[in-house]
């Protein structure tokens, strides 16, 4: 058993370590495309070179790290099935569909449009050269919307049955799938945090040129562009991350309660605005904060707009306590039911087996009709208490708040830099608004990360919510192989990064001594 | 024939169109194997500017190839990716470090300098062909695994699919799935050859000796691919009738008996690769061979799969339980996952042609070679 748990522990480490290097580069990715996109516009448009010099300096930064966001994706792809393999029999007949679709429909686009962007300056007319630069961002965005399509998928199983007699999962509805409403929530979201974290680089690089008084006129003009997006990208971003909240008080409540370190929860519930958690052993469901400001009626608020509504915790959501619109507490399915429940429909299927085997078809029909019937909580028989049900709280409950915070300074960065390109110029030679931009290069990372930390981690122990746990999702292989793979992946991405790191920092100090504005051809 | 067998048929047809395409594109790696085989650094140069612009045309039809695997046979991807873990690690691990080696070599700050990025791209053109031609030798030469879909009962030991305790180390040791990977190798350097014949046509020095290289490369592949033919025309295999296994000596020659247009297709890959190799070799004048031997190469590739996977044929037999092999019927996708994905598949000709179109576009070489986009 303890091999399992290795194998379990060490599988679920690579996926993050390879899905977190991937994230590192893909928001850039989705950002600056469009960022250059919209600088090559403007050069297309006014036939001012300065602009197409401009929008190259940018274009070879997009360069580089495409090349690692395409490096860090290909194993993600793979590693469902490498690591995974469980998991992509028991729902490879839906999860498989957008992967593949992503493929045909949005990694051809990229790849070929992106060789049109670096090779075709001189291979091909301007305005197909725009167009492809165009099209790059929009295979960057079409990829993203189908990967976040199956992800979606995973927080929120629909569009599916079970088929006892494939011991799977079956599509029986793709635009149900298509459009989860988690999928187009998680989608706006994702990509417009991209484009957040695309403008804060523009701006960062270009506070950084100002700092050093180089290409001084080709940085405020990239501030502006830079400035405008990721302004637009954070106000859509904390938009979309609201309809996301109200998704996850839906569909994922466990999750939502981890968030905010709620066990016991009200009528018009509080929002922790900040706050600090009591170590696990002392926390109780009355008090697990050691510390905390609240927002009051904050999280009622934010789930349905309305003060009174009542937020569950997480000792509420095991024990199946739930107060409606009127007032009333009412009982839903506990916890302990759910196992006895998975349990039952896991003994069915047995049972379904072995008069398969027997050639028993009405035994059969019966075991079948008991599957369906307690399908829903299949998942909840391969945990052994209530409590394995609640995922790591300390580590979503602080990534939520890093995100939120974050997010709030980078607003503030982004409307302050936005606000002086265009009225206040004389702002952009200030240290303290340069340094900010500097600074809030490291502070967009970290705000796009703990994103997906909290919606990957807030989803545990699920692989699929309440159908599969991550446990029953693995391969069978030995937990040293995936620990040595584990350390290959980890020594690669992390030299991987370095390189791209010092190769963009000495692109933009050599290219900066330079006149951007005077492209070569 | 039902709709599901007819979709599992098409299916598999377009995972054979997408492996032929993904062997013809391996030219890439066939090029960056020759890195190191250069008079000096200028060649060296020439070399990667010339397949650097298409690697992630490879590269992408390869992600698609196993996009395409998961969503119509998830049981193949389970088994063989779960299974195989070594094989398929290594294989990724060698696209990995292509991925970033061209955008990195030359690039100022890159630490690690441009051998070791040159290295990367070499390890991938040797190891990502003759371990792509390894995995693909498995669909003939069979696996140690075993399928008991009932483990998906046991909380204790859930998994589904259990292979040997190698991990797909046994396979890259075999050497029937070294012959394949050591022909796939020598394919791609023989088109790689002749796609430099064709795309440095203005360097008549270096072109020379590529057409010594389409010769040599093409010669040992043809041998190597003889001798893997003859070796497949022995090979026994598994074959489903009714649900049940049974063990077909020289399988995948009654298979193409049975189906003897693909026996005839076949006949016209190798007569268009051999007459593609020769005339590209031989011919001073000549630069299409790229596109006949591409041709001849796309068809055998085409055929293998189809003799791997129709007619019952288990296209990835199991060697220690031969009832647990996969075919394209016990390992499919739904029929209404099928159709959807089929329906999605009708984009793939809007997909080529605009690929097709674009790289027309772009064959307008700048007047100034030094303006073109370097790695």
């Amino acid at each position: 058993m303890n091999e399992l748990v290795d194998l379990v522990d060490w599988s679920r480490a690579q996926f993050a370590l390879t899905a977190m290097y991937h994230w590192l580069f893909v928001p850039l990715t989705i950002g600056l495309s469009l960022i250059v996109a919209i600088m090559e516009s403007i050069y297309v448009h006014t036939g001012r070179e300065r602009w197409k010099g401009i929008t190259k300096f940018w274009m070879t930064l997009f360069g580089i790290n495409f090349a690692c966001g395409v490096a860090t994706g290909l194993i993600l792809e793979f590693e469902f099935g490498t690591n995974w393999s469980n998991y992509s029999w028991f729902v490879g007949d839906i999860f498989g569909a957008p992967l593949a679709i992503e493929g045909i429909v949005a990694f051809f686009m990229e790849s070929t449009f992106v060789a049109v962007m670096f090779f075709g300056w001189n291979r091909v007319s301007k305005r197909f050269h725009l167009a492809s630069t165009w099209l790059t961002a929009a295979g960057v965005s079409l990829s993203a919307l189908w990967i976040l399509v199956a992800n979606a998928w995973m927080q929120n199983p629909v569009g599916m049955r079970f088929d006892p007699a494939q011991m799977r999962n079956v599509m029986d509805n793709f635009f149900e799938v298509a459009f989860n409403p988690v999928a187009m929530n998680k989608f706006f979201h994702a990509v417009f945090s991209g484009w957040t974290l695309g403008g804060v680089f523009v701006v960062g690089v270009s506070c950084w040129l100002l700092w050093r008084k180089r290409n001084v006129s080709a940085a405020i003009s990239s501030v502006r562009v830079g400035g405008l997006v990721g302004l637009a990208g954070i106000l859509l971003t904390f938009w979309t991350g609201h309809g996301s909240a109200v998704e996850v008080a839906r569909v994922q409540p466990m999750k939502l309660a981890a968030m905010e370190g709620l066990y016991r929860g009200t009528t018009g519930q509080g929002l922790v605005g900040f706050g600090i958690l009591k170590p696990e052993g002392e926390r109780t469901d009355e008090e697990p904060l050691m510390f905390g400001v609240d927002i009051p009626y904050g999280l009622s608020l934010l789930i349905d707009g309305n003060t009174t509504s009542f937020v569950p915790g997480i000792r509420d959501i095991i024990d199946g306590i739930d107060i409606n619109a009127a007032g009333d507490t009412v009982c839903t399915v506990s916890y302990a039911d759910r196992i006895a429940l998975g349990t039952q429909a896991r003994e069915a299927l047995s049972r379904y087996n072995e008069a398969s085997r027997a050639g028993d078809s009405a035994a059969m029909e019966a075991a079948a009709a008991e599957v369906e019937r307690n399908f829903k909580y299949f998942g909840y028989s391969y945990l052994s208490s209530p409590e394995a049900a609640i995922p790591p709280v300390a580590l979503t409950f602080y990534s939520f708040r890093v995100m939120v915070i974050t997010g709030g300074l980078l607003l503030l960065v982004l409307v302050v830099a936005t606000f002086a390109s265009k009225r206040r110029r004389g702002w952009l030679e200030k240290g303290w608004l340069q340094w900010a931009g500097m600074l809030s290069i490291a502070l967009v990372w970290i705000c796009s990360q703990s994103g997906w930390i909290v919606a990957e981690v807030g989803r545990q122990p699920w692989v699929i919510q309440d159908l599969m746990p991550t446990g029953a999702a693995i391969s069978d292989i030995p937990s040293a192989s995936v620990k040595l793979t584990f350390w290959i992946f980890a020594v690669i991405f992390t030299g991987l990064l370095i390189a791209e790191i010092s190769i963009m920092l000495r692109y933009i100090s050599s290219a900066s001594k330079s006149n951007i504005e005077t492209p070569k051809h | 024939m039902e709709t599901l067998e007819m979709l599992q048929a098409y299916w598999w047809l377009l995972i054979a169109v997408l492996g032929a395409a993904l062997v013809f594109l391996l030219f890439v790696q066939g090029g960056q194997s020759m890195l190191f085989c250069v008079r000096d650094n200028d060649e060296r140069q020439l070399i990667i500017n010339s397949v650097g612009s298409k690697w992630e045309l490879t590269f992408t039809t390869l992600v698609v190839f196993g996009g395409a695997f998961f969503a119509s046979f998830p049981l193949f991807y389970s088994t063989s990716f779960g299974g195989a873990y070594w094989l398929w690690m290594l294989i990724l691990l060698s696209f990995v470090v292509q991925a970033f080696s061209y955008e990195f070599r030359r690039k100022r700050g890159n630490i690690y300098g441009r051998t070791t990025y040159d290295c990367f791209l070499l390890f991938n053109g040797f190891f990502g062909c003759v371990l792509l031609g390894v995995a693909v030798a498995t669909f003939f030469f069979g696996g140690d695994f075993t399928i008991s879909k009932a483990n998906i009962l046991n909380p204790a030991s859930p998994v589904i699919s259990q292979w040997a305790p190698t991990h797909g180390l046994e396979a890259i040791a075999g050497w029937k799935n070294l012959l394949l990977g050591f022909t796939v190798f020598f394919i791609a350097r023989t088109m790689a050859s002749l796609y430099f014949v064709k795309d440095m046509e203005g360097n008549a020095e270096v072109v020379a000796r590529m057409r010594r290289r389409v010769l040599v490369n093409g010669l040992v592949f043809v041998v190597l691919f003889v001798a893997f033919m003859v070796v497949l025309m022995m090979a026994p295999g598994v074959r489903f009738v009714e649900g049940r296994c049974e063990i077909v000596e020289n399988i995948y020659f009654h298979n193409l008996c049975s189906m003897w247009w693909l026996a005839v297709l076949l006949l016209a890959g190798v007569v268009s690769a051999v007459y593609g190799v020769l005339r590209g070799a031989l011919d001073k004048k000549w630069n299409c061979g790229i596109w006949y031997a591409g041709a001849g190469v796309g068809l055998a590739v085409l055929v293998l799969f189809c003799i791997a996977g129709y007619n019952g044929t288990a296209y990835l037999p199991s060697v220690s339980d031969p009832a647990s092999s996969l075919t394209i019927a016990n390992s499919s996708s739904s029929e209404f996952t099928l159709t959807v994905m089929s329906w999605v598949s009708l984009l793939l000709p809007f997909v080529i042609a605009y690929i097709s179109y674009v790289w027309t576009k772009m064959r307008n070489k700048p007047s100034n070679p030094a303006d073109d986009h370097q790695y």
